[in-house]
């Protein structure tokens, strides 16, 4: 008996019992729409944590001021400036677990180039932040430590910036105008494209701390040698921990804060939020894969049932094709398949339940859902598994009647 | 001719409870290749039991049985599956047409589990429906054919694969004289052929076309007597000269 064969007769039969054939496929569908479901929101996470490392680069951790006290009055984050150059200096020679120390002054301003103008955020870094946030340069190069050094007048753009104020014109070379100081474009940044909260991360300009502070950002808060904060990039991930606290010791020490002192200065783990968010969605997809677990189970015990029922039911059948000769594999393999059928199709409504309920998930709790093309070949393949793993018993006991006795079954 | 069928002391008991039936006992049959032999006895006796063995469907309690010079009881249940696939063509009692299917599906089964190429089942199942007379009612389920007409679905599906051996158990019980004339007619020229038939029938009427008849009483095989055999085609000429007799189909002839 060939396959062809088979699945014909197992189409017969399903469709002469169409109500059954879905009721018992119900476990099934259940148990597949949750697996797709789950990974779903498994990839869906992990994407979205991805795109977060990309854009905000890996192992990092944020150094930022603390806040200023005054009578009782508190001002804000960054209100009490503490960190330095030196600071970012001290951390990035002194501790281990730290590959680079950037630190960064920020502000806006208006740009000029020709009768054109824009206003955007302006960055004062040194060359370290490139490493540390992964930024690329597109076109031109990246500013030198010469360049930090020297205070140059020399400035890289963001795609944004770019776009508004060049409208097609090659910006490399140029010179525009930043709070009236010219500057040399010398680069154009990578494109990053917008955060995850939605602000546009390639409208900014970086310039080399130095010139940033002397030129465009000289404020209040920020003079000598105060930064806004320092961007920490630890060797590796396991090295995280170990960076902050070491970072930590060396900034309370260096700032000759006491033992009971709180910190003049805050710390932003950045993995360590991220691990939080992929933890929450992970406690639904656990949720979401017991379901499955237990509907997979439920569904394939109600196809082994179903599949006994139907053997009972068909004894004469069996008997009568016996009878004509199929042989024990040939029943054996007429039931798996029907079995196997079954589940399938059950695999295949769970598919449009999962991707459904997903959708639904993803509009209601705002959850990311990414629906790959594998989740849904291993869910058809996971449930055909099922049909066979579970119609194995009721078909071989199919397979193993005596012909005459099957005839004569009433 | 050869020797097609050959028991010793086949014997079927039946275990119900404390009782053992003798289904049947003892029975020495010798039956050649291209014989129509004729099996009769009251109800009970034991025919469809030894129909049974003899379609190596169920196994004897005791004693041998040779088939085509090889000992069923020695074969495997793959040799004995092919056996029925393709040397016996096996017609029921009870029919035991699979419901909700075509005629036409019905008969194709056996062709399912034999070496018949897939394009090739169709129309020889619509030659074995045609041999029968039922050209025109191949897309019809059980349900909707009559007795004789289900019956006649069953002989051609034992036609089906071009068997060696016709084993046909009540053929005719169901059917009116004529069309039982006319499945005679058909088993007659099938012989002809070459085939060897044996059915069960009560009436003498049906026996009467055999070239031998055993009679069983009780599970014991009583009397095997040969006869010179009356031509059930004569006798459907006699009653209506113009009747077309069905033809015997291709795969058969
Ligand atoms: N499965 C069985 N279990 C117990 N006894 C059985 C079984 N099958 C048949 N018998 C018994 O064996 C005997 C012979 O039965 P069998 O069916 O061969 O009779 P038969 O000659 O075909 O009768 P009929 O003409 O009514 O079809 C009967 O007494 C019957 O009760
Ligand atoms: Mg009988």
């Amino acid at each position: 008996m060939k396959l062809s064969d088979c699945l014909m007769a197992a189409g017969h039969s399903l469709r002469a019992n169409k109500m059954r054939s879905i009721l018992t496929s119900l476990g099934i569908i259940i148990g597949v729409g949750a697996v797709i479901a789950m990974i779903a929101i498994g990839t869906g996470a992990e994407q979205r944590v991805q795109r977060v490392i990309q854009q905000l680069g890996s192992n990092i951790v944020l150094l930022r001021n603390g806040t200023s006290v005054a009578g009782g009055r508190r001002g804000g984050s960054g209100t009490r400036v503490t960190l330095t150059e030196q600071d970012a200096a001290a951390i990035e020679r002194q501790v281990d677990a730290v590959q680079v120390a950037a630190p960064e002054v920020r502000g806006t301003g208006q740009v000029i180039y020709g009768n054109t103008n824009w206003h955007t955020i302006l960055y004062g870094l040194t060359e370290g932040y490139f490493t540390a946030r992964n930024w690329t340069v597109d076109e031109g190069r990246m500013f030198t430590g010469a360049e930090v050094r020297s205070a140059a007048k020399v400035a890289l753009i963001g795609k944004t910036v770019a776009r508004e104020l060049f409208a097609g014109e090659d910006p490399i070379g140029k010179v525009i105008r930043i709070k009236k100081v010219p500057f040399m474009v010398i680069g154009i940044l990578g494109e990053k494209g917008q955060t995850p909260w939605g602000s546009d991360q390639d409208d900014v300009i970086f310039l080399p701390i130095s010139t940033a502070k002397k030129r465009v950002l000289g404020g209040r808060r920020i003079k000598g040698n105060l930064v806004a904060g320092i961007t920490l990039k630890a060797v590796s991930a396991a090295a995280v921990d170990e960076a902050v606290r070491e970072t930590r010791a060396l900034l309370r020490q260096r700032h000759r804060l006491r033992a009971g002192q709180p910190d003049d200065f805050r710390v932003r783990n950045i993995s360590s939020f991220l691990k939080a968010r992929a933890e929450s969605s992970q406690v639904m997809s656990i949720l979401l894969a017991s379901v499955a677990a237990i509907s997979l189970l439920v569904g394939g015990i109600g196809i082994m049932n179903i599949m006994l029922v139907s053997v009972t039911e068909r004894t004469r059948e069996i008997g009568l094709r016996m009878a004509v000769g199929a042989r024990g594999r040939d029943i054996l393999l007429q039931f798996v398949v029907e079995a196997t059928a079954l589940a399938s199709i059950g695999g295949l409504l769970g598919i449009g339940l999962g991707v459904g309920g997903s959708e639904i998930l993803a509009a209601v709790a705002g959850w990311e859902m990414v629906i790959e093309p594998q989740a849904i070949i291993l869910a058809v393949a996971f449930s055909a598994a099922i049909g066979i793993f579970f119609g194995f018993y009721p078909a071989r006991k199919a397979s193993k009647l005596d012909p005459i006795e099957a005839l004569r079954y009433e | 001719m050869a020797t097609m069928i050959e028991t010793q002391s086949l014997t079927k008991d039946y275990v119900v409870g404390a009782d053992v039936v003798h289904a049947l006992a003892d029975a020495d049959i010798r039956i050649d290749a291209g014989e129509l032999v004729a099996i009769m006895g009251p109800s009970g006796s034991g025919k469809s039991t030894c129909m049974n063995l003899l379609g190596c469907l169920d196994t004897p309690s005791a004693g041998s049985y040779h088939f085509d010079g090889v000992e069923v009881s020695s074969m495997s249940t793959d040799q004995l599956a092919a056996v029925r696939n393709e040397k016996i063509g096996f017609v029921f009692q009870s029919f035991n047409l699979l419901g909700r299917t075509s005629a036409l599906h019905n008969v194709e089964m056996p062709l399912i589990y034999g070496n018949t190429p897939a394009r090739d089942r169709r129309p020889r199942a619509v030659a074995a429906l045609s041999a029968v007379g039922l050209a025109d009612r191949m897309d019809h389920t059980p349900a909707q054919l009559s007795g004789g007409q289900m019956q006649r679905v069953a002989i051609a599906r034992a036609l089906v694969n071009d068997p060696a051996l016709l084993l046909a158990d009540e053929p005719t019980g169901a059917l009116d004289t004529r069309t039982g004339l006319e499945i005679m007619a058909l088993f007659q020229k099938l012989n002809g052929t070459g085939i060897t038939v044996v059915l069960v029938t009560h009436e003498p009427e049906v026996a009467r076309f055999a070239q031998r008849i055993l009679r069983f009483r009780d599970g014991r095989l009583v009397s095997d007597q040969g006869q010179t055999p009356e031509s059930a085609m004569a006798l459907l000429a006699e009653l209506e000269p113009d009747a077309a007799v069905a033809p015997v189909p291709e795969a058969a002839a």
